[in-house]
């Protein structure tokens, strides 16, 4: 129960900072309008073949844009000496994680979800069709990226040339949840139902997500203090 | 005496692979449908099994020093994931290479070669970690972390020949169950004996992988000393 409330405790301060500087979620949102509206350059996409893709295209944009959230999540407990305050206090550093990682998977899907009506109407696809499927697979996918990136958030914290290694380090680690998450969209967009065709790439993504807060969990003590 | 057991390594290594290029170039005939380059394979397959093993081992390695906090076990980690790089690359190659011939194109988009692409990539950024960290302690802490997250990313390849439907040709090896066996006994020897020259090769470059970082830390702990003299 001490544990939860310091869990709650941490991703509410998270919450509340990206609230009132709107940093991180002003950023990935316009960034995602970019990538979007470039997108829109590559194919035509008022034809059918952008239907067969859409599924695509949406990770593509949802991980390019999330990831500008999820760098950011340690990165800004630096100035002030925050961070060490913070793995100073009485909090277990996994709390500390688990806490960062609900707050930045909030903002996630907060941001994937302003997108997808823009998605609708630039691509022409209606995404309202089976919508309960399309969010389920959004939030377990959105957890997968939300864990490694914000696991490899706080691995490359204090490193030099931070910017340039998380890219390197958490697109390859999310390529698996990105396949399931893509198959998956792609046939809800579609109008065609979780089903047993699609399953496997279901529980592909729930094992993702298991596996990897488990070893993130475990992990994060090694990482953050040694 | 670590010197001598490397050399000889070396001479039965050395030996070995003329022995198997011998037997593999000379000795077999062509294969009925693939003609001459089925022998890439016998290169094509111990790249692979060595670099999935010696990722396997560098994961034992990572997961040693974080239980101990010795820095030579961090050396083995690094020195044998460098080297598996090396061979993936050879394994990625070569099957290139093959698949110009065989299938008209030098890359097909099959899961098979694509998880194999993206354990290259996760296991660069590995590489390039080290590179950018100076600290030994850190850096044996943060790569060693990376080190289990990409081997869990393999474990994702290694099921997703069975997940996906796939173009790569299904296994041939006596070893496996099921549609495996269909290969000719003498060239599938080939190819398990340069399993053996191939194996024994990586453990002598790890092992001289491993003298070049102890001459390093001892640079850096001379560089260090002089530094507070």
């Amino acid at each position: 129960m001490h544990y939860l409330r310091a869990v709650a405790t941490i991703a509410l301060k998270d919450l509340r900072s990206e609230f009132r500087s709107k940093e991180a979620i002003n950023a990935s949102l316009s960034f995602a309008m970019v990538v979007l509206l470039l997108l829109s350059f590559a194919f035509d996409p008022s034809s059918e073949q952008a239907r067969e893709f859409s599924g695509g295209l949406l990770w593509l944009v949802f991980a390019f844009a999330g990831t500008l959230i999820l760098n950011r999540s340690f990165a800004r407990e630096l100035g002030n000496d925050c961070l060490d305050a913070l793995l100073a206090s009485p909090l277990p550093s996994w709390a500390l994680y688990v806490g960062k990682c609900i707050s930045n998977w909030l903002l996630l899907m907060a941001l994937e979800l302003a997108c997808l009506p823009v998605f609708g109407i630039f691509y022409s696809i209606d995404w309202t069709v089976r919508f309960d499927g399309l969010l389920l697979v959004i939030g377990l996918a959105t957890w997968a990226l939300t864990v490694i990136g914000t696991m490899f958030s706080a691995l490359t914290v204090n490193l030099r040339l931070r910017e340039l290694m998380l890219p390197i380090l958490v697109y390859p680690m999310m390529i698996p949840a990105l396949l399931g998450a893509i198959q998956l969209t792609t046939d809800l967009l579609a109008g065609r139902p979780l089903s047993a065709d699609n399953m496997l790439w279901l529980r592909l993504l729930v094992g993702f997500d298991v596996i990897y807060t488990a070893l993130a969990v475990a992990l994060v003590d090694t990482v953050l203090i040694g | 005496m670590r010197e001598k057991i490397l050399y000889a390594i070396g001479i039965v290594t050395g030996a070995l692979l003329v022995r198997n290029l011998y037997v593999i170039l000379l000795q077999l005939p062509d294969e009925a449908k693939q003609d001459a380059i089925w022998r890439i394979f016998c290169f094509h397959l111990p790249a692979a099994i060595v670099s999935f093993t010696g990722f396997f081992v560098a994961l034992v390695f990572s997961l040693i020093y974080l239980a101990k906090r010795n820095l030579k076990w961090d050396a083995l980690a690094a020195s044998a994931t460098e080297v598996s790089f090396a061979l993936a690359i050879v394994t990625l190659v070569t099957g290139s290479i093959w698949a110009r011939i065989i299938w008209g194109v030098w890359w097909a988009w099959d899961p098979r070669l694509t998880s194999y692409f993206i354990c290259l990539l996760i296991y660069s950024g590995y590489l390039m970690l080290r590179r950018v960290i100076d600290e030994p302690t850190t850096r044996g802490r943060l790569s060693s972390v990376l080190s289990i997250f990409g081997f869990t990313n393999i474990v994702i390849v290694w099921k997703s020949i069975e997940w996906w439907a796939t173009l790569h040709p299904g296994p041939v090896l006596s070893i496996r169950s099921g549609g495996g066996g269909r290969m000719n006994p003498a060239m599938e020897s080939a190819a398990w004996w340069n399993v053996l020259a191939i194996g024994l090769l990586t453990v002598m470059f790890v092992a001289m992988r491993m003298r070049q970082e102890d001459t390093r830390r001892e640079l850096d702990a001379l560089r260090r000393l002089a530094h507070t003299i």
